[in-house]
């Protein structure tokens, strides 16, 4: 262990200057979850009665109470805005905190970099050491912030610390498990799929406990690091002693995190990766079945979260409107925001919106696959074989668009299939929901086609296509509630989707629509051509 | 003869960095070509253009009588490439690689793939990340070297093969000549390419310093000699041709251009000759002293060329 932390300050130095700006990001994402929704239910529930009328809609509601987890004090606005967001925040800064920590550790041991970094004066747990600090650190802060903004908003200062806490607490847990994580498998992608895959079940084990909590499942939710942040129970009198659990659960996995790294060799996991086949699949012979290989791990894991919050939404569509209707500011609220037709329709072309807007995230990352093809020098021995720049280019922007439209196909079809269940209506109600998500497609198109555009055009500013993700979901959650003119709105593809289901597509849409292709194509045509002309930089 | 290469006066800027300047390079069909010159000298840019992977400045590039941008894909059917870093997909195994890219270029020979794996002792189910440098460099070269194309190109193939491999590398290139294919072998391994090239262009900065083959260039060459005297040697500082001179005693030591030799051992000869030894140059010796002696460049300290 002599000398083993040596240089982890500096790696952690240098570790947060490369996160400059995804942190921040983070923070500020997080940060304006928790206090944008305490802000808003400040101004939507003024009077106790008002609150009393909010919360009638939850209780014994076992479909919104698995997706938000419970609520412990129904006349208290702090413990509704836990109960609202504190379990996803919570759930967000794992994820944060496992990227985070898979970044700076076996990412950094993939690439190679950090046997670079490690035959200078750093020791053998410095880039471990240095991930959790940089993780624990961004955790502390972001709780801090989250609490320190609560209590500017006058809500009790005992509670905002326990809500920051639990934000903070959870974050470690996934930290320290991401850790854990990075020393078992030998790919950076394997260990964030078992990571994220935790988080996943921990998801569900918390939405089955709270939603069967009084069949006697509660159990489940106490054995989920998602489950312990509400049980901690912010400005519902605080049980202080829920703590010890997910520190001690940091504890072990970060001891176990140290004990695995020094019994394995540099570079080697301790899961051994399954040989591969000697001879290749017939199939394997065109940069198509190339890039399906390359993006298909990740295409199903998109794929199942929208399938299965596709009929989580579906499940909640028919509940969510009683729920509304009990607080006449909210179905307000929820009319301004732009639907056209009952509550059950309003909420679910806000949830596809949403789903729009994710599934452009998507676009995105497949789209750059094609940047880090090229900078990992990955693309120049196949286009010195018979292949040409637009078809092995064309390759993956296929998949990105076909991509793009199955998640939001998968969305829809057990939204529908889940929702239609509920009353047996499915024939009607499946086909309206998934008209719902495929108009969304185009849209998040346009994304992929900035992404290909700026890779054809400029290829070392391709990473800026995310900023134009940001932008898009920046304008559709904050546009309308900032009332910013309807020029700038324009601006986002989105703006110009119909807001479906409920009413028809107007010819006026239909133009939108339309243009929003047109727009789409455009852009994708233009990043090809420049592809074709440019130099391959692998800088 | 034809030229399955010809490039002149090729011009490759990259923002205010010049990475070629003027190159020429020919290379025969059927030849081993041995493409010399240090780190940074342009090599891997040169085939870079040759690929079609940059766009030339100015210059003339012609590869297999192709345009090697606008005839890219239908002149890569006819090669094949070994980058000189060799990076793989990390969830496709060594064999996988092999197969795919033999069949985008058209074909692979299962006997010779087979035969290939054996001799370069590679694992063809290993996984890309869990490859070394040498294996990865295993992987890229069976798939060059199993496929039937008519022209080899090579970018330093042989970092991080270990010597054993390096052995089987020439005995490949060896019997890719007998097959009468055409190699284009980049490389600062010296005794490689002199063992395995018929020709050899030695560039420096972005420019072709010298290219002929090797008993062509035989010209540059010195002659290190050591020898025993019975007297002085009169006169022997003031030949031309002579460096390096150290009189020590009756033992007399100097670098002698091969052209000035005859003069030399005139000298010596003289002055009584009691024990001479020679060592012939080595291509080593050579391609130092091109980019040793030659100036030192702007960004390079000074002081290092006036020492000498």
């Amino acid at each position: 262990m002599n000398g083993s932390l040596t240089g982890a300050g500096a790696l952690a130095r240098f570790g947060f200057r490369r996160d400059r700006i995804m942190l921040p990001l983070w923070l500020y994402l997080l940060a304006a979850t928790v206090l944008g929704t305490a802000w808003s239910f400040q101004q939507l529930y003024r009077t106790p009665a008002q609150i009393a009328a909010f919360a009638a809609g939850i209780t014994g509601n076992a479909a919104v109470i698995s997706i938000t987890g419970p609520a412990y004090d129904l006349t208290s606005l702090g413990s509704l805005v836990m109960w609202r967001v504190g379990t996803w925040a919570g759930a967000f800064t794992g994820l944060m905190s496992l990227l985070l920590v898979l970044r700076h550790t076996r990412a950094e041991e993939e690439a190679g970099r950090l046997e670079l970094v490690g035959s200078t004066v750093v020791g053998r747990h410095a880039a471990l050491t240095a991930g959790l600090v940089i993780a624990g650190a961004a955790n502390v802060l972001i709780g801090a912030v989250n609490a320190v903004g609560l209590i500017a908003f006058g809500l009790p200062v005992v509670g905002s610390l326990a809500l920051g806490l639990s934000m903070c607490l959870t974050g470690w847990v996934f930290a320290a498990l991401a850790a854990l994580a990075a020393q078992l498998t030998e790919s950076a992608g394997a260990a964030r799929g078992l990571a994220a895959s935790v988080l996943g079940v921990a998801f569900l084990l918390r939405a089955a406990g709270d939603a069967g909590a009084t069949g006697g499942l509660g159990w489940l939710s106490w054995i989920s690091p998602l489950g312990w942040g509400p049980r901690l129970r912010p400005f519902a009198d605080e049980r202080w002693w829920v703590l010890a659990i997910p520190l001690l659960a940091t504890l072990v996995l970060t001891v176990g995190a140290y004990a695995l790294i020094s019994r394995r060799d540099f570079g080697a996991g301790l899961l051994a990766s399954r040989p591969g086949p000697a001879v290749a699949a017939r199939s394997l012979a065109s940069p198509l079945a190339l890039a399906w290989r390359l993006h298909r791990g990740a295409l199903i894991g998109w794929t199942t979260g929208f399938a299965v919050f596709g009929a989580v939404i579906g499940n909640l569509a028919p509940s969510i409107a009683g729920m509304l209707r009990s607080s006449p500011q909210t179905a307000t609220i929820m009319a301004r925001l732009g639907g056209q037709g009952g509550l059950t329709d309003l909420f679910l072309s806000a949830m596809f919106g949403l789903f729009g807007l994710v599934s452009s995230a998507y676009a995105v990352q497949a789209t750059l696959r094609l940047r880090t093809e090229e900078s990992g020098q990955r693309t120049e021995p196949l286009l010195a074989t018979g292949v040409g720049r637009i078809r092995w280019a064309a390759s993956h922007v296929v998949l990105a668009l076909a991509g793009t439209a199955v998640l939001l196909l998968a969305a829809g079809l057990t939204a529908g299939l889940v929702e239609g269940a509920h009353d047996g209506t499915v024939g009607h109600t499946l086909g309206r929901v998934l008209t719902a998500a495929l108009v969304q497609v185009p849209a998040a198109w346009v994304l992929a086609g900035v992404g290909v555009l700026l890779f054809g055009v400029l290829p070392r500013f391709a990473v800026a296509s995310w900023a134009a993700v940001v932008i898009v979901v920046l304008l559709g959650e904050l546009g309308s509630t900032l009332r910013l003119p309807q020029a700038v709105l324009d601006v986002s593809p989105f703006t110009h989707v119909p807001k479906l289901p409920g009413g028809a597509v107007t010819g006026t849409q239909m133009v939108g629509l339309v243009t929003v292709i047109i727009v789409a194509a455009v852009l994708t045509v233009v990043g090809l051509v420049g592809f074709r002309r440019r130099d391959i930089d692998t800088q | 003869m034809t030229n399955a290469i010809s490039v002149s006066g090729l011009h490759k800027s990259f923002g205010r960095t010049r990475a070629l300047d003027g190159l020429d390079l020919t290379v025969a069909t059927g030849e081993v070509h041995g493409f010399l010159g240090p780190n940074g000298a342009g090599k891997s840019t040169t085939i870079r253009v040759l690929l079609g992977l940059l766009r030339a400045d100015a210059g003339q590039v012609r590869l297999l009588d192709g345009d090697p941008w606008r005839d890219a894909v239908s002149l890569h059917r006819r090669l094949a490439y070994v980058p000189g870093d060799v990076t793989l997909w990390p969830t496709l195994s060594g064999g996988e690689v092999i197969d795919l890219l033999g069949r985008l270029r058209g074909g692979l020979d299962q006997k010779r793939r087979a035969e290939l794996l054996e001799r370069f002792d590679l694992d063809p189910t290993k996984r890309g990340r869990a490859y070394s440098k040498g294996n990865r460099q295993k992987v890229a070269l069976v798939a060059a070297l199993a496929s039937d194309v008519e022209l080899l190109i090579l970018d330093e193939p042989t970092s991080g093969l270990d010597p054993l491999m390096e052995e089987v590398f020439r005995e490949c290139i060896v019997d890719e000549r007998r097959a009468g294919r055409t190699v284009l072998l980049s490389s600062h391994i010296l005794a490689e390419v002199e063992a395995l090239c018929d020709r050899v262009s030695i560039i420096r900065n972005g420019r072709t310093v010298e290219s002929g083959s090797l008993a062509e260039l035989r010209h540059l060459r010195r002659t290190a000699l050591s020898a025993e005297l019975a007297g002085d040697p009169d006169g022997l500082a003031d030949l031309p041709g002579v460096h390096d001179l150290s009189i020590e005693g009756n033992r007399v030591r100097c670098e002698v251009d091969t052209a000035h030799l005859d003069a030399v051992l005139a000298v010596l000869g003289k002055a009584g000759v009691r024990g001479l030894t020679s060592q012939p140059p080595t291509l080593e010796e050579l391609f130092l002293r091109h980019y040793d002696d030659a100036p030192r460049t702007a960004e390079q300290p000074a002081s290092a060329g006036a020492v000498r």
